[in-house]
């Protein structure tokens, strides 16, 4: 019996329920417009859908000049970081049920604070900048052993939530100190200086905290709380910052 | 706009980059180009581990872990490659965690290690802990830990620039061509050694746990060369996909005591593998999965999932040891694993075959010894035939690292011995005219209709059981795909960020990945691995212990003409004689 025969000898399933959807995307294209507009498009949808299914949708089968990123679509390659619903997300983490209702508006915008190149798409390049200028790498110049460096189950902890982090950037374009001033380095790249300040086999922790104790540091954070809203895999992002901040009074790690 | 580098690494994931790393050890220039930022390449997704006979919780050896490849492989497994691999991943590991990758941690403070399947001790006798984690997002602490040490180690990246191109000539490699996605512009990239290192092609199924961008590319563009892919047919199932969506749910889950259970709650493993149960290969379980299905005793709506059980484990294990999946279950199915038994199916996960390989990375031109100078390739793109029919869960994080070392290593190694070889006259030309072919044409056809036709008849004709009617038919519906390719329309014509334009390339590639892969299944008249025949059930070693290798006929309308390979029987110091495969 093959696969067909199988699937079609299976009971009738019910039918999926659909939802009518209003897409609001913001539209930008810099080779034909001169700013950005509104278009809103009619799809249908299952509530369980994830708002990237939505998107693709769109683009596949009404708008193929619809443009944004992404590729795993679930939630841990952080390519569709976007505004929904005037919040930062990612839209492959985002189910239909959770920003809209049958007959509901879903709206879609670029994240804030980076230039937007074309849609949805920003220009990233800065917020990896920022990400370069922690030193975002283990530094250990002792020889290392023949096996691995020890390490307890605790200090391991210590990077759990740090070392979670997947570089989408909704927290830092969620943040309203680094909308209003590009060259704080924005939680994003705290965390990833935590992630190594907090190591115990690292050797460059006292590097990094200057690094951090500089004006574009940690201490532009206001402490909103926007970032840790924000994140799609719920780190602790302005524990983390005040971590940091406290690390660099008593110079400890 | 011209570049050039002394070796040219394309694919941004753990093989890129552990290339690159290697590569620029060996003092020569070194660039990395990337349809993706680095950070956003596949090997994120991986889950579960990386194997590695650490011996950190129960006694190991490299022997142990070599032979379990090469069973799990079911004897198609190269044995010299199992055997360079079982040896230098554990140096490999170490050298992981000397870069700083945060591992979960035994109470000793060493390197923590789980089950998976197919991973044994004794040589087959009972399950043990092999493979090394960091909680359930190994594959994404893997890839950071690399991008951050070519971060500190200077890597020039080209990112989402999309190689279009390969320049070889009288059988060496000179560079590629490439699409930057900003600009719209082609981009030549002349280099002494080129490395490809830019994954699989799992998105000609409908139910993947691929990432969108697994599109066969480079695969493709080394195909339309004339020259071979080797094992297509052997196309790996992970058994538990999140049902319906295909979202990976890593083997770590069975490793720490999950239990597979059909609609009557029995935990069918034990009537199909008596010995290590829910921890069998993967084409075992993808199977027996499948097996319960038909007979009427799935789960959900369609009665087309099974259930995986959790609910046994302490809390603790289940949100922190496999936090990733749980979020996943919770987020996506509304299933919560600590009380909930969560519905999972089979899906597309890894190719075993590929741009064919020796031990070094230097890419084969045909089953007889040939090469092509200067060109390399390493991770789920190529075929160094590690994972043989079947490849054992952890052995892809393995492959990346081991393979992408010596990819590099060598790359660079040549590279310091060889002058730049001349580049063609117009060496874009033919990125060109496939671009120009694409925009010009104003067909009616969609590239999305066409892309979901081909999934959705590759995942009911060259799925998990396969049988000659099937797949004859399969190949008609590519050619007819292919036919209507021709005429696919792209309505944008913008320069920058094109994505309807590159959908559109990219399922040109895809095709002809769907072509090598079904001809190649349906010419192996036998059951191995993953390869399951209905109409073919057992293994044939008198006949089909052979590697296939699938050429385009270029001088005959592209058909595609089937060669072969001869397996490694034997390791450097230890081999392993093929045996019936019983867990």
């Amino acid at each position: 019996m093959t696969q067909t025969h199988a699937q079609s000898a299976a009971p009738v399933a019910a039918p999926v329920q659909m939802v009518n959807l209003n897409v609001k995307i913001l539209r930008f294209n810099p080779e034909t417009d001169k700013k950005a507009h509104w278009d809103t498009y009619q799809v249908q949808a299952q509530p369980s859908d994830r708002v990237v299914d939505v998107l693709n949708d769109i683009k596949w089968y009404k708008e193929p000049s619809l443009t944004f990123r992404r590729s795993c679509q679930h939630g841990i390659c952080g390519s569709d970081a976007m505004l929904i619903n005037g919040r930062n997300r990612l839209a492959c983490k985002t189910l239909v049920r959770d920003v809209a209702k049958d007959g509901g508006t879903i709206t879609v915008e670029p994240i804030r604070g980076l230039k937007v190149e074309r849609d949805l798409l920003v220009d990233m390049e800065p917020f990896f900048d920022s990400y370069k200028a922690i030193m975002p790498y283990f530094i250990n110049e002792s020889p290392a052993p023949a096996g691995e460096r020890y390490q307890s189950e605790l200090d391991a902890e210590r990077m759990e939530h740090s070392s979670n982090c997947i570089l989408c950037a909704c927290c830092t374009t969620s943040c309203p100190i680094f909308w209003v001033n590009g060259a704080y380095l924005g939680p994003a790249a705290i965390v990833q200086a935590h992630r190594f300040i907090f190591d115990s086999r690292d050797e460059a922790t006292h590097q990094r905290l200057n690094i951090m104790n500089q004006n574009t540091g940690v201490w532009r954070c206001r402490t909103a709380y926007n970032c840790t809203e924000a994140c799609p895999r719920d780190i602790p992002i302005t524990t983390l910052i005040e971590e940091v901040k406290r690390a660099i009074m008593f110079q400890q790690s | 706009m011209h570049h050039r580098y002394d070796v040219l690494v394309v694919g941004a994931g753990g093989a890129g980059l552990m290339a690159a790393l290697y590569a620029a050890k060996g003092n020569v220039s070194v660039a990395c180009i990337s349809k993706l930022y680095p950070t956003r390449s596949h090997t994120g997704a991986a889950q579960g581990g990386i194997g590695a006979a650490l011996g950190n919780v129960a006694e190991d050896h490299w022997e142990w872990h070599m032979f379990d490849t090469v069973k799990g492989g079911d004897y198609l497994t190269d044995q010299d490659a199992a055997e360079v691999f079982a040896k230098d991943i554990i140096d490999a590991v170490y050298e992981l965690e000397h870069m700083g990758l945060p591992f979960s941690r035994t109470p000793e403070g060493k390197i923590a290690q789980r089950k998976f399947g197919g991973h044994t001790r004794d040589f087959g006798k009972a399950a043990v802990e092999r493979s090394c984690y960091a909680k359930d997002r190994t594959g994404h602490m893997i890839l950071q830990t690399l991008y951050q040490q070519n971060v500190k180690s200077g890597t020039t990246f080209y990112n989402e620039y999309h190689v279009t191109d390969l320049l070889i000539e009288n059988g060496r490699c000179r560079g590629v061509v490439a699409y930057d996605l900003a600009s719209g512009e082609l981009h030549t990239f002349h280099a002494k050694a080129v490395i490809l290192a830019a994954g699989g092609y799992g998105k000609v199924f409908k139910i993947t746990s691929n990432a969108l961008t697994l599109t066969g590319d480079l695969m493709s563009i080394y195909y339309r060369k004339g020259l071979p892919l080797e094992d297509m047919e052997f196309y790996q199932f992970h058994p538990t996909g999140l049902a319906k969506l295909g979202i990976l749910v890593t083997e770590g889950i069975r490793g720490e005591g999950g239990i597979l259970r059909n609609s009557n709650g029995e935990r069918f493993m034990e009537r199909y593998a008596p010995t290590i149960k829910d921890l069998a290969p993967r084409d075992i379980v993808s199977r027996s999965i499948v097996t319960e299905i038909r007979e009427g005793r799935g789960v959900g709506l369609d009665k087309d999932a099974v259930h995986i059980d959790l609910t046994h484990l302490p809390r603790e294990v289940i949100e922190g040891k496999l936090a990733e999946i749980t979020d996943l279950a919770r987020t996506y199915l509304g299933q919560d694993p600590v009380k909930d038994l969560v519905a999972i199916q089979p899906t597309a996960h890894y190719a075993m075959g590929g741009i064919p390989t020796d031990l070094n990375g230097l890419c084969l031109s045909d089953g007889m010894g040939g090469s092509v100078e200067g060109l390399y390739a390493a991770g789920e793109q190529a075929c160094v035939s590690l994972h043989g029919a079947n490849r054992l869960g952890t052995n892809s994080l393995g492959d990346l690292i081991v393979f992408g070392r010596r990819a590099g290593t060598y790359a660079a190694q040549y590279a310091r011995q060889v002058e730049y070889a001349e580049l063609p006259e117009n060496p874009e030309r033919e990125s060109q005219e496939m671009f120009e072919a694409l925009r010009r044409s104003k067909g009616s056809d969609n590239a999305a209709t066409i892309r979901k036709e081909l999934q959705e008849s590759m995942m009911n004709n060259v799925g998990i059981f396969r049988n000659g009617p099937d797949m004859e038919r399969q190949v008609g519906i590519i050619q007819e795909l292919k036919a209507r390719y021709k005429n696919v329309g792209v309505s944008d014509p913008s320069r920058r960020y094109n994505s309807e334009l590159i959908e559109a390339m990219e399922l040109g590639f895809m095709l002809d990945c769907a072509e090598a892969m079904t001809s190649s299944a349906l010419n192996r008249t036998e059951s191995r691995g993953a390869h399951d025949r209905e109409d073919f059930r057992e293994r044939d070693d008198a006949n089909w212990l052979k590697h296939t290798m699938a050429y385009k006929d270029l001088n005959n309308d592209g058909n595609v003409v089937i060669g072969y390979k001869d397996v490694a029987l034997k390791g450097f110091t230890r081999a392993f004689e093929p045996k019936p495969r019983v867990y």
